[in-house]
């Protein structure tokens, strides 16, 4: 009884976390901190993955995701040299605008979840079943026999954006930037 | 003992998700610096696949964690080529104010 509580504490110290560190990302004035404020809400969530059972994919969240995409985000702030940007209002409705219509987003996403859910529904905390190499040798068979076709679309789609970024930076020769 | 440490309901989950998910979109709407706005759309993406997961251990599937892996390399491939287009737009207007990128307005 004792070591359930403990899960569900630690369940919503990571939301209060999750949710925290988002709103850092909306309010933060200077990008390499909303930058920063992404990281440890990618972090939090690799560790929901964790409570989830699902341990390749929090690896996953952990290098791809805070690792090397945020590593790109942080070089484009730096190269850029563009962490603050003026205040201008240009559409002083639009702050309060968004605000409301988000309001009525998440009133509808909470609405149709709890309409369709059983909300009774407790997931038990990841098993020993879950987190041994075998439940990942199932991860890595289904991968490459049930979504072989996928996987290598993703493949070609990796090269077309690797090719699309040099493109699109590359410099054109006798055009001064 | 191992097996039955308790459990989370999948309200929960799916509720931060919902939450994650607003937020992002909030910070498309109000925010005007292009990197911002990318780093929500990266924040919704994650809602999502907070949600996928938890459906995936709902319903004892594994479909569930392959999708958030193909969805992680999508987005992977996104970043790349939209942080290249910034780097572009800086370039040609020396700022990176969404609200500033309107030359096609008549």
């Amino acid at each position: 009884m004792v070591l359930m509580n403990l899960t569900l504490i630690l369940f919503y110290v990571l939301a209060v976390a999750a949710v925290g560190t988002a709103a850092g990302l909306l309010l933060s004035r200077n990008t390499v901190y909303a930058a920063l404020f992404l990281v440890l809400n990618f972090a939090t969530v690799a560790i929901f993955y964790l409570l989830l059972g699902a341990p390749f994919i929090a690896l996953v969240q952990v290098t791809v995701y805070a690792g090397a995409i945020m590593v790109l985000f942080l070089f484009v702030i730096m190269l850029l040299g563009a962490e603050k940007l003026p205040l201008s209002k240009v559409l002083p409705w639009q702050g309060p605008l968004a605000i409301g219509l988000a309001a009525v987003l998440l009133v509808e996403a909470g609405f149709l979840l709890f309409q369709r859910l059983n909300s009774t529904s407790i997931l038990a905390a990841p098993g020993a079943d879950l987190n041994t190499t075998a439940a990942l040798q199932t991860l890595g068979k289904a991968l490459f026999s049930l979504y072989l076709l996928p996987f290598e679309v993703t493949s070609i789609l990796l090269l077309v954006a690797m090719v699309g970024a040099i493109v699109l930076t590359k410099q054109v020769k006798g055009e001064q930037a | 003992m191992i097996g039955n440490l308790g459990g989370i309901p999948l309200s929960g989950f799916l509720t931060v998700s919902a939450i994650l998910f607003t937020m992002g979109a909030l910070g498309v709407l109000i925010r005007r610096n292009a990197i911002i706005i990318f780093m929500s759309v990266e924040l919704m993406l994650n809602a999502a696949n907070l949600a996928f997961v938890a459906f995936a251990r709902s319903y004892n599937v594994l479909s569930g964690q392959l999708f958030v892996f193909f969805v992680m390399t999508v987005s992977a491939a996104e970043v790349a080529v939209g942080l290249a287009l910034i780097v572009a737009i800086f370039r040609s207007k020396h700022s990176i104010d969404v609200d500033q990128m309107s030359s096609l307005k008549g």
